[in-house]
């Protein structure tokens, strides 16, 4: 509440409210997305440790790949948390190893499909006429395949890999970025300080890097933010129907796949990992929108 | 309103081109062979593949494959690469399957989205519209087969309720009210999971639409005037607020056809979206060209549709 800042009994007249305008960012009176950006910076930290501690040798809490059949789909116990899989694998250490999959495959799409659609974007938008026309049919086009779908095709005829699906992903959800990138432009062109620019005879690689993209520099952060749970759950979708990240690497979307076999047995095969792509990508939304909403106050 | 209809036709005959350009060339440039016997297998003769071959123009130079495959789709001559059935025939058996279940879904998309977006905006900042975002955001997250299979699990296991298939097997029924109550019954499930997302997109849209609707002088002069606080809310407020209710259909359809080919394989559901996973597994090119082509043609009809019923709703829009 800054404009009522003044009114406010303060204990110091000099100090500026800093520590009030701090508090006070719209995204930080959103508790529950405070909360949603905590369980992300956790994920990544867990992520980060797994990975840390199984380069040095001491996969913790056990080897997500060590088999042991004799004791297969033993359910959730103090020695196995979350229980074990069909090959006698401990779930939770699995979940550990995939969490850094989940989340790289998040991020690294993310930034393919924004590097595409903000190049294309800035294009249609600063160039207009014919090549926006052709640009946003281009953008029209690709949003009439069900991009779930095309991905799967992709994926599964170029075979999956990590690589394969992130290039994938990001090859094919990088239109809405474009749109919205390009609506940027249209609207920023006409400000005055982009007319000035202009008419000041600067080049456009200066007008679009140094005036225009910084300001549309926001909107592509929100789009970013919302595009990573977006891509999370395809690649969950993906490893269900056996296209994702390939055993033995543990995956949250393959631990499903592997046990949808027992599914009347074993549910903790089904309902942990599960839970994990579900609270991620809820989170990664939260966040999101409540920038999204901090933006428009 | 002749002429908008017939130049939006117009430029979706391009982009169908262009999306049929786009398939081919994405399923035919990647690596890996169509043959049904596997690449390296020894005991097929050299003879018998280049007949196959060449009963698939894979042949000729890609310009060709591109046009041969054009004319084939127009004609209906296009074959499956596996069993050899028609294209068309594959498809026509699984579209109504497909189609009532993506109705369905829309259906419940468009009406409890409406409803979850009309109370959200309602109570604004409230708990209770708090409790609305945060479910919209709860149902987008879900995973599709995740919730399926959490379905199937407590459903079937511990109710014993049938739920997969399109109908109860090896039941005789007395009448057709009861087969078409069981088809129901068997589609609601699936369509219900199939549309969360849809439901949580449209709540979305709609609450911010409503919240702007709200905030319009014609609202305060209705209230002014002493109307009853639900007719100002459902026929000035709701109506004007309707617009992106309608710009929706066109969008969820090629989102509600990406999760049926999930969804369709856990519930069983013999559509689209199952013959869409199993082509892809078997790489039957022409079915997925197809395929896509088909969907493509949804999604633009869906959207002429809604620019039309835009206008009908909303006077202020002009077709031109």
């Amino acid at each position: 509440m800054s404009s009522f800042s003044g009114l406010q009994p303060s204990s110091s007249n000099i100090q500026p409210d800093y520590q009030q305008r701090v508090g006070s960012h719209p995204f930080c009176k959103n508790k529950i997305a405070l909360l949603a950006l905590s369980v992300i910076l956790f994920l990544t930290l867990v992520a980060a440790a797994t990975l840390l501690l199984s380069w040095l040798g001491l996969p913790w809490p056990m080897n997500p790949n060590a088999t042991d059949l004799s004791q297969k789909l033993l359910p959730p116990s103090p020695l196995h948390w979350l229980g074990t899989d069909h090959l006698g694998r401990d779930v939770f250490s699995r979940m550990l190893h995939g969490a850094p999959i989940s989340l790289t495959v998040g991020f690294t799409a993310v930034i393919v499909s924004l590097s595409i659609g903000v190049v294309i974007g800035s294009i249609a938008g600063f160039c207009g006429g014919k090549v926006d026309q052709f640009l946003m049919r281009l953008v029209d086009a690709f949003l009439c395949f069900p991009t779930f779908f095309l991905i799967l095709t992709v994926v599964a005829l170029l075979g999956p890999s990590l690589m394969n699906i992130v290039l994938v992903i990001g090859l094919v959800s990088w239109t809405g970025t474009a749109r919205l990138v390009r609506g940027e432009f249209l609207t920023l062109r006409e400000t005055p300080y982009v007319q000035a620019a202009f008419t000041l005879g600067q080049n456009s690689s200066t007008i679009i890097f140094r005036h225009i993209l910084p300001n549309a520099a926001a909107v592509i952060l929100i789009t970013a933010v919302l595009g990573i749970p977006e891509v999370i759950l395809a690649e969950a979708g993906l490893s269900f129907l056996g296209f994702g990240v390939q055993p033995p690497q543990a995956t949250w979307g393959n631990i499903i796949a592997d046990g949808k076999a027992y599914l009347l047995e074993a549910w903790w095969l089904i309902l942990f990992p599960g839970f994990a792509i579900f609270v991620t990508a809820l989170s990664f939304y939260l966040v999101g929108d409540s920038l999204r909403e901090a933006g428009e106050k | 309103m002749l002429s908008f209809i017939l130049r939006r036709l117009g430029l979706s005959v391009v982009l169908l081109f262009l999306i049929s350009f786009i398939s081919f060339f994405i399923i035919t440039l990647t690596p890996g062979s169509p043959y049904p016997w596997g690449e390296m297998n020894p005991k097929i003769s050299p003879e018998v593949k280049a007949a196959f071959r060449k009963k698939f123009h894979l042949d000729l130079p890609l310009h060709q494959q591109y046009a041969m495959m054009l004319h084939d789709l127009f004609t209906g001559e296009l074959r499956s690469m596996k069993d050899d059935l028609p294209v068309m025939n594959k498809i026509s058996t699984r579209l109504p399957a497909t189609l009532s279940l993506n109705i369905m879904a829309i259906l419940f998309s468009l009406s409890f989205g409406t409803l979850l977006g009309l109370y959200g905006a309602l109570y604004r900042g409230n708990w209770k519209d708090m409790i609305l975002s945060f479910l919209s955001f709860l149902f987008i997250a879900l995973p599709g087969f995740w919730i399926s299979y959490l379905l199937v699990l407590t459903l079937v296991k511990h109710v014993g309720i049938p739920i997969l298939g399109t109908h109860s097997y090896g039941i005789e029924f007395p009448n057709h009210l009861a087969l078409w109550l069981d088809r129901l019954w068997h589609l609601m499930l699936p369509a219900i999971v199939l549309s969360l997302a849809g439901i949580a997109t449209q709540s979305r849209y709609l609450r911010s639409s409503m919240i702007e609707t709200l905030q319009e002088n014609y609202i305060l002069t209705a209230r002014a005037k002493g109307l009853a606080p639900t007719v100002v809310l459902y026929q000035h407020a709701l109506r004007n607020s309707l617009r992106p209710l309608i710009t929706g259909i066109g969008m969820l359809l090629p989102i509600l056809i990406s999760g049926s080919v999930i969804i369709e394989t856990i519930f069983a559901y013999p559509g689209m979206g199952q013959l869409g996973y199993q082509a892809v597994l078997e790489r039957d090119y022409p079915i997925l060209v197809t395929l896509n082509f088909i969907v493509a043609t949804m999604v633009l009809l869906g959207n002429l549709l809604s620019d039309l019923l835009y206008a009908w709703v909303d006077p202020r829009v002009r077709l031109e």
